[in-house]
């Protein structure tokens, strides 16, 4: 009977894939993990892109800032990119997290389409990006003084996003960090 | 009252599938051949009623009728009539109607083309068509009814249909991915008969290797049509994202190119009959589950359509039947012991089976790219993305692997064949290829070394399809009786790798070559890329029938000679507000330009561009329409419509002594 028993393993196999399809009917693909948000951003120590030096965590807190997700692969992320680079002539501290990507590719991509990152940590494993649980290219982070993660934007930061989201909570934080 | 009939039309429908999916399949059961012989005309009453359906909704559309909430959002009196028809698939209650109408047209093809086929293989592949068809129009008809009424307050105009669906491309591909889609049904309706009658042989894969080229070869032009889409309406010059919605098309691509060659092996050699049984699940249950992928809201995509957590519980208890129903009966039914017939390691049927290997896997990996981040979600550990970077790696190499056993494939033999004759017949291919992949690459610099491997892959390919080619009209004794003796499924299959061959060279010689720069530029303004100068003149405003755009004039010359004027757009649209970009395109065989608008930059006139140049993308797609070519080619091929075999099957004498 041994035989027999081996065909059944495609509906064994289908059986846990249909599981897993269930579960995913309750969950919100664009929902954030809410356990990041009011959590310090994890500590990594990780090089800087076309720069000798490594980063950490204290590179990029101080101040109320962006963190941004991005990628050459990620189509996303050039349509984001303009607005990025308006937001950063305004003065908006913004630091990139290059995901999962090739060097060279993403420095040849920010001498052409321009440069709106303070600094920009180069993940090239993906292992910080793991940390902050990125759902995937482009992410934006909203980082209090303290290095807290105050928010978590998935996809596309355009005029409406940050009007309607970003903006209103950076100029409280900000404020925030003057009043007491 | 259109809608009304419409509405009507569906249940009735409905009411006939029902009946389609019990009736004949009780017959089959109990010997009854007046209940069997139901059968075809319920298939054809299926399609009159769906027509009917989908006729009204159509209609309703062409006319207007904003009463009819489907209509009110996805459709506006601006609109060109062409879009307002295509609007009907535009969105996820009118697809689904389609998709049953696309269904009821194959269920009822099967029904008038299959004279030859006995009537009791007959009435259980149109019963299990039957039983798909319930599921999809009471998948409408319950959870997503596309005629439901906005009364009162039916509004003055409606909200548009979404821009980027307002292409010609648009208005073909859907039908077309979904007459792949659904066609595979057809294979799969065959398999599960064969599983019902408990007999696998090589008339089953006789039947249904038409069917499944047919399909296969609208999957090919679906998937083809909705990349050139995206590559000249999404503004960016890509062509293939990942995107879990162009996986779920991939996917039962990629499964039914393993069924169409596995079906080789078991119509000709009695081989892997299990196994093929199984592929031609995999296939259609592939198609079912990119379906529940696009309409569950389980993953986020650019193509998906409005989440809806009744209409993902609906089909996926729906998937479980189908899917979980057919692999229990292949469990159960399906032969344990491996087949008798045997073939040794050097032969076309391990050739075969390397094919059959590489797509299978591929198909998997896909699936398992696509589901990861859905899976890591389920298990409560947190969101991951796989992003192109995974499906590149592992899709060249295994594309790598398949390309030298392709061009073994046809000059090889069956059962048995030596190593010393293929040495013997590929030498020259071989030594030809190794040349070319040298020196072609050569032509354009730098020379590119993975350029280099795709045109000596595709030239071994070619010119061993060439060489067999030429072997055979050389064994007969004159040339006009040579090509006459090769038959359309020989000539097909050279067409379809031919086509592979062509693609495989547009794909990598577009990825490594492409020049792409993303500009400022000013009016007056004079860049050089590749050797072509683009000049922006100026910007233009233009007016659509329902857009208003701002237009860029480009002048590209190529030493001094005028080779194209191209004007991008930046369109906004009336009644949504929102804003698209539409890239010019100066195609050519040996080379693409494209210019796309950006944003403005300052108040001077200047403008962010986008510039690329593309060579060889269109051997791409040229390549995918000569594979879509050859599938059709092949099933048009006269031996599968040769009357009823002489010997009635064992089923048959059954029935007939009843």
């Amino acid at each position: 009977m041994a035989p027999r028993i081996k065909l059944f393993l495609p509906l064994f196999l289908f059986a846990l894939l249909a599981i897993v399809l269930f579960r995913g009917l309750f969950l919100d693909p664009s929902e954030m993990p809410s356990a990041l948000i009011d959590r310090p951003l994890p500590a990594f120590t990780l090089p800087e892109l076309g720069g000798a030096q490594q980063l950490s965590r204290d590179d990029v807190t101080g101040q109320v800032a962006l963190l941004n997700v991005w990628a050459t692969w990620c189509v996303s992320c050039r349509v984001e990119h303009p607005y990025l680079q308006q937001l950063a002539d305004a003065g908006i501290p913004i630091y990139g997290l290059n995901y999962k990507d090739n060097d060279s590719a993403a420095q040849g991509w920010l001498d052409e389409l321009g440069n709106p990152y303070r600094l920009v940590i180069a993940d090239r494993d993906g292992t910080l990006g793991l940390d902050l649980g990125v759902y995937g290219a482009p992410e934006t982070y909203l980082l209090d003084a303290n290095g807290v993660v105050r928010y978590r934007h998935v996809g596309v930061v355009n005029e409406d996003v940050w009007q309607t989201i970003l903006e209103p909570l950076y100029l409280q934080l900000n404020q925030g960090q003057v009043a007491p | 009252m259109i809608p009304e009939f419409g509405h009507f039309a569906l249940i009735l429908a409905l009411c006939l599938a029902l009946i389609l999916a019990t009736v004949p399949a009780w017959g089959a059961w109990r010997g009854n051949s007046v209940a069997m012989s139901l059968a075809p005309s319920l298939a054809v009453g299926i399609l009159v009623f769906v027509g009917i359906s989908f006729g009204c909704l159509a209609a309703a559309f062409l006319q207007d009728d904003f009463s009819v909430q489907l209509v009110a959002s996805h459709s506006n009196t601006l609109l060109p009539p062409i879009y307002k028809f295509s609007a009907v698939w535009g969105n996820h209650e009118g697809s689904l109607v389609l998709w049953a109408l696309i269904l009821a047209f194959w269920t009822a093809a099967v029904a008038l083309f299959s004279s030859q086929l006995p009537l009791l293989v007959l009435s259980r592949v149109l019963s299990v068509m039957g039983a798909i068809s319930v599921g999809f129009l009471s998948f409408s008809l319950i959870t997503s009814n596309p005629f439901a009424r906005l009364l009162p307050g039916a509004p003055a105009d409606g909200a548009d249909l979404n821009p980027l669906l307002q292409d010609p491309g648009l208005i073909i591909h859907p039908p077309l991915l979904y007459m792949g889609y659904v066609g595979f049904s057809v294979a799969f309706a065959f398999a599960i008969a064969a599983l019902l009658g408990g007999r696998l042989d090589a008339s089953w894969a006789r039947w249904s290797r038409p069917w499944t080229n047919t399909a296969w070869a609208f999957l090919t032009l679906g998937i083809m049509l909705g990349s050139w889409w995206a590559y000249y309406e999404l503004g960016w010059g890509g062509w293939w994202f990942w995107d879990p919605v162009e996986n779920a098309s991939f996917m039962p691509w990629l499964a039914g190119t393993a069924l169409v060659h596995s079906l080789a092996a078991t119509e000709k050699r009695g081989l892997f009959k299990s196994w093929t049984v199984l592929l031609a699940i995999f296939a259609f249950s592939l198609s079912l589950l990119g379906t529940f992928l696009v309409r569950s809201g389980v993953l986020t995509s650019v193509h998906a359509f409005a989440v809806d957590p009744e209409r993902g519980m609906f089909i996926l208890v729906f998937l479980a039947l189908v899917v979980g129903g057919s692999l229990t009966l292949y469990a159960l039914r399906a032969p344990a012991v491996s087949s008798r017939v045997s073939f040794a390691w050097v032969s076309r049927e391990s050739l075969l089976l390397c094919n059959n290997v590489v797509f299978l896997v591929a198909a998997l990996t896909v699936l398992f790219g696509t589901m990861f981040p859905l899976i890591v979600d389920a298990l409560g550990m947190g969101k991951v993305s796989v992003g192109p970077p995974y499906f590149n790696a592992v899709f060249v190499p295994l594309m790598a692997l398949l390309v030298p056993v392709m061009g073994l494939g046809p000059v090889s033999r069956w059962k048995r064949d030596s190593l010393s004759r293929w040495r013997g017949e590929l030498i020259i291919p071989t030594v030809v290829a190794v040349l070319c992949g040298i020196t072609l690459p050569a032509l354009h610099a730098p020379y590119n070394i993975w350029v280099a491997l795709a045109v000596l892959l595709s030239s071994w390919l070619v010119l061993g399809l060439v060489k067999d080619f030429w072997e055979r009209l050389r064994s007969a004794s004159t040339t006009a009786g040579g090509l006459r003796r090769l038959t359309p499924g020989y000539c097909g299959m050279v067409i379809a790798h031919l086509g592979f061959a062509a693609c495989v060279i547009g794909i990598v010689a577009t990825s490594q070559y492409s020049v792409e720069h993303d500009l400022k530029m000013d009016p007056g303004d004079t860049r050089e890329m590749a050797g072509y100068n683009f000049r922006f003149i100026e910007v233009a405003e233009v007016s659509g029938p329902n857009f208003v755009a701002q237009e860029a004039r480009f002048e590209v010359t190529e030493d001094g000679v005028p080779v194209a004027s191209m004007n991008p757009q930046k369109r906004r649209y009336l009644a949504s507000g929102s804003v698209m970009t539409e890239a010019a395109i100066d195609a050519g065989l040996f080379r693409d330009l494209y210019v796309a608008m950006g944003e403005p930059v300052g108040d001077n006139g200047a403008w962010a561009m986008r510039l690329h140049y593309k060579p060889m993308v269109r051997w791409m797609w040229l390549g995918a329409i000569l594979m879509a070519i050859g599938a059709f080619t092949a099933a048009a091929d006269k031996r599968y419509r040769r009357q009823r075999k002489a010997l009635p099957t064992a089923d048959e004498a059954v029935l007939h002594g009843a």
